[in-house]
């Protein structure tokens, strides 16, 4: 399981995949936000949770079509369909190394995004704890809509119209906590949902994604 | 009437069906007719709302339809995952495209009204906006339908996201209430006492619910029909082929 991990992770830092895709992303929305709003930082700093949690969201989606895709294609995915490691543990495994790779570095940089839209500083803390608690649940949501749509040719619309929906609980609960923390309001509410979305998603959602899984390798 | 169980062979199905199906659609046009006309020329205008009122007739149904053909489409996606009830998968396949139109009618329809009385087309409601979500997985699993070719595949995978999409459509749902107060007003029937509309109103209502439930179920059948046909259709073509 180790060294599918640490073979995953080579692969997305060494083949140019995903793993700069989400990031540049995030910098690019963070640049040209101010370019079409307005310098303003009142306004920023009223749209800057928003902005950060929609941005990350959207980085998220980019890259998960690369989550089984390659695999499928030269089949190293029968290969660990076969492998004595139960699938689900392989699709958490996945789901992991997509969140390395991109949720880790979209919450390592957030501060700086949010310094880029005048975020209030209140927030930061907010900030940077509600996007590591929650872009676990849309790395392991995004696996299952992967799972899903593995098997298809131009595959990428429909997973981004199948895991949209699904994203939603995540990101109203993750925005309302930075902006909650902005206004400085308790977001103590918020905060437990995001992460009993995300425990319950970790928990529950590689069962249904090795399902899926298991019926397009049929 | 044989059990649910025997209709997972299609033949069974389609002779059931065969004068099932007539009657119901007769049904679903006579009441929904006699509903909607009583509905829109026999009742009075409200004491506030005007004529704008009576799109209620309308309104209700199918938004209460949308929800409802999801839950019928749970149940299917489940027998068939349990049972491997064929039928089943080929009604819910059948269903999405009828509960697609119900979620658009009701969002338009509300649109249609909230213009004059709120005096917006859209407001980030949480009924609205649950809707509009409602409205993109009814979408999406249309999609991944029409985008695999292999009909057991489809029907699994498809009968799967049905299941986590509804564990997340309520989740949005709450997420939504929780996320902005809403402007849509409370639930329009309630079975506790001290209902708040009349009877001249809702009359002609409970008949276009039930006029709208008729429609449904005969375009249900209507479709899943379909569906065992080009089913079968496919597999001729596929002996052809073959021999």
């Amino acid at each position: 399981m180790i060294s599918l991990l640490t073979r995953d992770l080579r692969l997305a830092l060494r083949a140019g995949g995903g793993f700069g895709l989400g990031l540049a992303f995030y910098l690019i929305l963070a640049v040209l936000v101010p370019l079409g709003v307005g310098p303003a930082p009142a306004t920023l700093a009223l749209i800057a949770p928003g902005i950060l949690w929609v941005g990350a969201l959207l980085a998220c989606l980019l890259s998960l079509d690369r989550i089984f895709a390659l695999d499928f294609e030269d089949g190293s995915l029968d290969l660990l369909a076969t492998a004595p490691v139960p699938l689900e543990a392989v699709v958490s495994i996945k789901a992991l190394a997509h969140w390395l790779t991109t949720g880790l570095p979209l919450v390592l940089i957030s501060p700086v995004m949010g310094l880029l839209l005048f975020l209030p500083s209140e927030a930061y803390l907010w900030l940077i704890l509600s996007l590591t608690l929650g872009t676990p649940a849309l790395s392991v949501i995004g696996t299952f809509g992967a799972a899903l749509t593995v098997g298809l040719k131009r595959g990428g619309l429909l997973l981004s119209l199948l895991v949209l929906p699904l994203y939603i609980p995540t990101l109203i609960f993750g925005a309302e906590v930075v902006s909650r923390g902005a206004q400085g309001l308790s977001v103590s509410t918020p905060l437990a949902l995001l992460a009993g979305i995300t425990a319950g998603a970790v928990a529950l959602l590689p069962f249904a994604s090795a399902l899926v899984l298991r019926i397009n390798l049929r | 009437m044989a059990s649910f169980w025997e209709y997972a062979n299609p033949l069974k199905f389609m002779r059931t069906t065969d004068w099932l199906l007539p009657i119901v659609t007769w049904a679903a046009v006579i009441v929904t007719t006699v509903g909607l006309v009583w509905g829109f020329f026999f009742t009075s205008d409200d004491f506030r709302q005007g004529s704008t009122v009576k799109i209620i007739f309308l309104h209700v149904p199918s938004a209460m339809m949308a929800i409802n053909i999801w839950v019928m489409m749970l149940v299917a996606s489940l027998v068939w995952l349990i049972r491997r009830h064929h039928v089943s998968a080929l009604a819910a396949k059948a269903a999405a495209p009828i509960g697609l139109t119900m979620t658009l009618i009701g969002l338009i329809t509300g649109a249609v009204w909230g213009q004059p009385m709120w005096g917006t087309w859209w407001a980030w409601d949480p009924r609205l906006t649950s809707f509009l979500i409602l409205f993109l997985f009814y979408l999406g699993y249309i999609a991944l339908w029409a985008a695999i070719d292999d009909p057991d595949t489809g029907a699994d995978l498809t009968a799967v996201l049905c299941l986590v999409g509804s564990v997340f459509a309520v989740l949005s749902r709450y997420a939504a209430i929780f996320w902005n107060q809403g402007l849509h007003q409370g639930a329009s029937l309630s079975l506790a006492p001290g209902t708040r509309m009349d009877w001249a109103y809702k009359a002609p209502l409970y008949t276009c619910m039930v006029g709208f439930g008729l429609v449904f179920v005969a375009l249900l059948l209507a479709g899943t029909r379909t569906e065992i046909r080009a089913r079968r259709m496919k597999a001729l073509v596929t002996r052809e082929r073959m021999a």
